[in-house]
């Protein structure tokens, strides 16, 4: 039992960079901008909030500096794909390499150094109940700000009069300057909204999950989160759904190796979290017409008003 | 001297001035590294040295490196241009630059090359490498002593020779003191990856290890088990400040000397093509100071004793009776392995628990 | 107030001028830069735009570092025309190598003649083989193949290390993750003394000479566009759409095996876990930075090239940390894809409220792919 638990502790910590960067992710689809730097947001908000909680001491002035690190970066990209109406797919692998070699150079100085990760969640008697407690009440605030961020997207998308907007600016960015909605300022925002969910997911790695800073320390997990907004076919809860779907495959991959003793390679535990994602995804795929709903229909095309 | 214009002596060279009237010029040293020399690892280890020889020869070394190199094909550019802008001597840190090593060092008969962890040497190619193994049989020793759950975590990155050799010098040393230890090993596939090694020891830990034991890069299950509140061992670098409690030790890289006497060497004329495979006496191996807080006193002072003896060559990691995981005996009482069958180790002690690819 | 109006047909002069101003704009940002942190700007500018065609052995090296990017890049531009997302061509790389290396392996002490042909043959289908994965799952059960082709790719390598851990190694290599050193009749050797430029780059040039062709002049060429830009008007004509993903994927899949296979046989001359420093991926800049045209490739294949290069030597010459180079990498991609604006759209200086004149129906000089075709 209190293996389980664990299991389910690890697989909600290890989720939550990729569930904040795939739900930002998410709202820049969905305005129909695909953004596949992630990656690279993620590397500047780790390194950005790594190093101003270590210059300042304060892990809260880390976070926000992570996520306007974020914001900073994909606002380039906004520009070169909004303004410039560069190409989105080449643009966003541009600002991953980008990303790559920004935050070596910031964070230089501090590799090597040691921070003791942002406080957890400990409300006496609360935290300390069997199985709810461990798995509910002791997390680090970014994990519960993970999840209340899907709950928050989902509302605004479905909800609010600003989010169908966007949505309809993702589906047809014609139809809404016709009817005369802002599209590429509504993309900016957008954009710059997953920058921020970029730098937040990477401050969870530098000050959470692994708190420090290690050059290209996020390993692809830019790449994952990308991966699970597809999987979710837009739609926030699926995101939730993905991310915990591949975290728990990884910790089956590590417990499943160091329990069992099979004669197998090990390579094959490791494919594990890669080969469930693609099987989950047929599963709920088969049904054509819904996932063919949900892809913004404007996604990856550049937008200029005609005339 | 740091990095200067190495631009300058190319074209020096190119002017056809000789090697001979260069010859109060500073030694060039060229470094290529695997990865990243913030990785706080393999690549960062190798620049320690890197920065060592600088602050040792001063002027009178010249060192440029180039970092995240791939293996494949991008390597032997590297090295060759390495070569062509006037190094003296170049160390390629990683196994997989072994051909192109070979081959740049043919090309060029009057370079250095010394080429980390191969097999392959020529006249103007030598090769080096560290018996880490040494240090994980102190490594063993404090864990099997320590252990309360009598389960040791391991998290192993590859399965070639030089990790493998780390298991089994742990294991035997941790059984010699512990007969019912158990050893539960993670292969990661991957050298570097903080989130991942972290999820590795802590599904270790969840198993019951109070000990972890890493063959990866990151200080990332160093911090989880200074979280959990059980013990480990840093890994390539001296990790406590990442793990002041849990840190009981770690298994320090350190190629400084090394480095340091391989371009003295360069520098009196006398370097030679050789294979160092040195490990704690020669210093390549070492281990940061243990942290006495966490070690039980006679722990320490046994575990202090045994690293002297190995400096000393008095205990030999694999000293027979070793038997294999099928009960046969692969040496037998008063001999060792021979360091062929050490570098070729593709197999495991008995009492470990898990399978190795074939 | 400044203004973007579109061309009625995209500018001639900017398709040429484009490259030239953003490399201009690259040469005094990267001047900026590189004083701003203390690293001597001329010399570093001329290790990224000058050493890298110097002497003749850097112009081959320039050679055998496009000949991946090409090959792949050629195949990726047809599928992304068609609106077929491949993004795990890194995979179907890998495999490729796998396959036309076990072939190498199997006659690794024969000298078999032809040998060669047979490898690229069986990289090229094992490449194809696995981008059929991810075609078939998109086809038969709606998967969207960004997900499937990237997570191959992580099982791929996978795939390829349980390979060089087991049956492949080396029995002589101490237990390293290699293969033996191919036989030489399962090597593509140099084709100019005293480099290693080999007749893989021969081969990606005549694919993107077959794919221009074929694009051009074609009904297939075609199929894929209409496919790309109009899915209605393509049903509507009788394309099938799903033949399109077979097609796009298996072309994509088949040249990135290709590419696997002649990297292992050209300059690595065995099998290894470290192939490819990511061509898959990279290639995929390299086709748009191509304007999806075969051409457009090839050229934009030796421009990152240069610019991988040009950071080793930057590294070399001047002490440049990776970190700078890969900062002045990005920064001369986001020049490069900005500056593409210039050749459809003009830029208008114009009093706000002014009425410009509707410009003419526009045709994109660029079809641009969409992830899921309604």
């Amino acid at each position: 039992m209190d293996v389980v638990v664990q299991i389910i502790v690890t697989t909600i910590l290890a989720s939550t960079p990729l569930i904040l960067a795939a739900t930002g992710e998410l709202v820049v689809e969905r305005s129909g901008v695909l953004n596949l730097g992630v990656e690279g947001m993620m590397l500047i908000g780790a390194v950005c909030a790594f190093v101003v909680t270590m210059e300042t001491g304060s892990g809260t002035l880390g976070v926000f500096a992570g996520m306007i690190g974020g914001v900073v970066i994909s606002l380039v990209f906004a520009v070169l794909t909004l303004v410039t109406l560069a190409n989105q797919v080449a643009t966003g692998l541009a600002l991953t390499i980008f990303g790559i070699g920004c935050s070596a150079l910031i964070g230089v100085n501090h590799v090597g150094r040691a921070y003791s990760g942002l406080p957890k969640l400990d409300i006496p008697g609360i935290s300390d109940i069997p199985v709810l407690g461990p798995i509910l009440f002791r997390h680090d605030p970014l994990v519960y700000v993970g999840v209340a961020m899907v709950a928050a997207v989902w509302w605004f998308l479905y909800r609010t009069k600003a989010g169908l907007v966007l949505r309809a600016v993702g589906e047809s960015h014609d139809a809404a300057h016709a009817i005369g909605y802002p599209v590429v300022a509504i993309r900016f925002a957008a954009v710059a909204f997953g920058g921020a969910m970029s730098g937040l997911a990477g401050a969870h790695l530098s000050l959470a999950y692994t708190p420090m800073w290690q050059e290209q320390m996020s390993a692809g997990r830019g790449w994952i989160a990308l991966a699970l907004v597809v999987f979710a076919t837009w739609r926030p809860w699926r995101v939730l759904l993905g991310a915990y779907v591949f975290g728990a495959m990884r910790m089956l991959e590590l417990h499943g190796q160091s329990a069992l003793s099979l004669n197998i390679p090990s390579q094959l535990f490791t494919m594990l979290p890669y080969v469930a994602t693609i099987v989950v995804l047929v599963i709920i795929s088969r049904d054509a017409m819904r996932v063919r709903a949900s892809a913004p229909a404007c996604l990856g095309q550049p937008f200029h008003p005609r005339g | 001297m740091t990095r200067s214009l190495w631009g300058v002596g190319a074209l020096a060279l190119a002017a056809g001035l000789s090697a001979q009237a260069m010859a109060q010029d500073p030694v060039k040293v060229g470094f290529i590294y695997v990865g990243p020399i913030g990785d706080y690892g393999w690549s960062y280890q190798h620049d320690q040295g890197r920065l060592a020889l600088e602050e040792h020869f001063g002027d009178a070394v010249e060192t440029v490196y180039v970092e995240n190199v791939a293996e494949g094909a991008d390597a032997e550019r590297v090295i060759r241009q390495l070569a062509a802008g006037g190094a003296d001597i170049i160390f390629t840190t990683s196994f997989g630059f072994m051909n192109a090593t070979v081959n740049v060092a043919q090309q060029f008969p009057d370079v250095k090359f010394e080429h980390a962890t191969g097999y392959i040497r020529a006249d103007n190619l030598s090769t080096y490498a560290a018996r880490f193994y040494e240090g994980r049989m102190v490594a063993g020793h404090i864990a099997g002593r320590m252990t309360k759950t009598n389960v040791l975590g391991y998290i192993a990155s590859f399965p070639i020779p030089e990790v493998i050799q780390g298991i089994n010098a742990f294991m035997l040393e941790a059984q010699k003191v512990n007969p019912d230890v158990q050893l539960k090993i993670i292969w990661a596939n991957t050298w570097y990856d903080p989130g991942k090694e972290a999820d590795a020891a802590r599904a270790l830990i969840d198993q019951g290890a109070d000990i972890i034991s890493q063959h990866t890069d990151s200080p990332a299950p160093l911090q989880v088990a200074e979280e959990r509140g059980v013990h480990g061992f840093g890994q390539a670098s001296d990790m406590v400040q990442f793990a002041p409690n849990a840190q009981l030790t770690a298994l320090v890289d350190n190629w400084d000397q090394y480095y340091i006497d391989r371009v003295q060497a360069v520098i009196d004329g006398t370097w030679q093509s050789q294979d160092t495979w040195g490990g704690m006496a020669a210093g390549m191996v070492e281990l940061a100071p243990f942290n006495a807080e966490a070690i039980p006193a006679d722990v320490l002072a046994e575990a202090e004793a045994l690293a002297a003896r190995i400096r000393a060559g008095e205990v030999h990691p694999f000293a027979g009776p070793i038997y294999n995981q099928a009960g046969e005996l692969v040496v037998g009482e008063g001999e060792v392995l021979t360091d062929e069958q050490i570098l070729t180790m593709d197999w495991y002690v008995q009492g470990i628990d898990d399978r190795l690819p074939n | 107030m400044i203004r973007l109006e579109r061309r009625p047909a995209p500018s001639r002069f900017w398709s040429y001028m484009t490259p030239v101003l953003a490399v201009a704009l690259t040469v005094v940002a990267g001047a900026l830069l590189f004083w701003a942190l203390g690293y001597p700007a001329g010399a570093a500018l001329y290790q990224f735009f000058v050493t890298p065609v110097e002497t003749g052995y850097m112009r081959a090296e320039l050679l055998v570092k496009a000949t991946p990017l090409v090959l792949i890049g050629v195949g990726l531009a047809i599928g992304f025309r068609a609106g077929v997302w491949n993004i795990g061509a890194e995979g179907q790389l890998l495999m490729g190598a796998l396959g036309g290396g076990a072939v190498a392996l199997a006659f690794w002490n024969e000298d078999v003649p032809g040998l060669i042909v047979l490898m690229m043959l069986a990289g090229a289908a094992s490449g194809a083989a696995y981008a059929a994965i991810p075609a078939l799952l998109k086809t038969r059960f709606n998967v969207n193949e960004i997900l499937s082709s990237l997570m191959l790719t992580y099982v791929a390598g996978l795939i390829i290390s349980i390979m060089i851990y087991g049956p492949l190694r080396d029995p002589q290599g101490y237990g390293f993750p290699q293969s033996r050193i191919f036989h030489p009749a399962a090597t593509l050797s140099p084709i100019l003394e005293g480099t290693r430029l080999h007749f893989g780059a021969v081969i990606a040039l005549v694919a993107a000479g077959l794919a221009w062709l074929a694009m051009a002049r074609s009904l297939f060429g075609f199929q894929v566009k209409v496919v790309g830009q109009a899915p209605q008007a393509a049903r509507y004509a009788g394309f099938s759409q799903p033949r399109m993903v077979w097609i796009g994927m298996l072309l994509g899949g088949a040249l990135a095996g290709l590419a696997g296979v002649i990297e292992v046989a050209g300059p690595v001359r065995q099998l290894n876990d470290s192939i490819s420093p990511g061509y898959g991926f990279t290639a995929i800049i390299v086709a748009f930075l191509g304007r999806l045209h075969p051409v457009g490739v090839a050229i934009a294949g030796v421009v990152i090239a240069m610019s991988y290069i040009g950071g080793e030597n930057a590294q070399i010459m001047v002490g440049m940390p990776l970190a700078v180079t890969g900062v002045f990498q990005g920064m001369l991609l986001f020049f490069l894809l900005g500056s593409d604006l210039l050749i459809r759209y003009r830029i208008r200086l114009r009093k706000p409220g002014v009425a410009a004149r509707p410009a003419a129906e526009p045709v994109p000089a660029v079809a641009e792919p969409r992830v899921e075709s309604a």
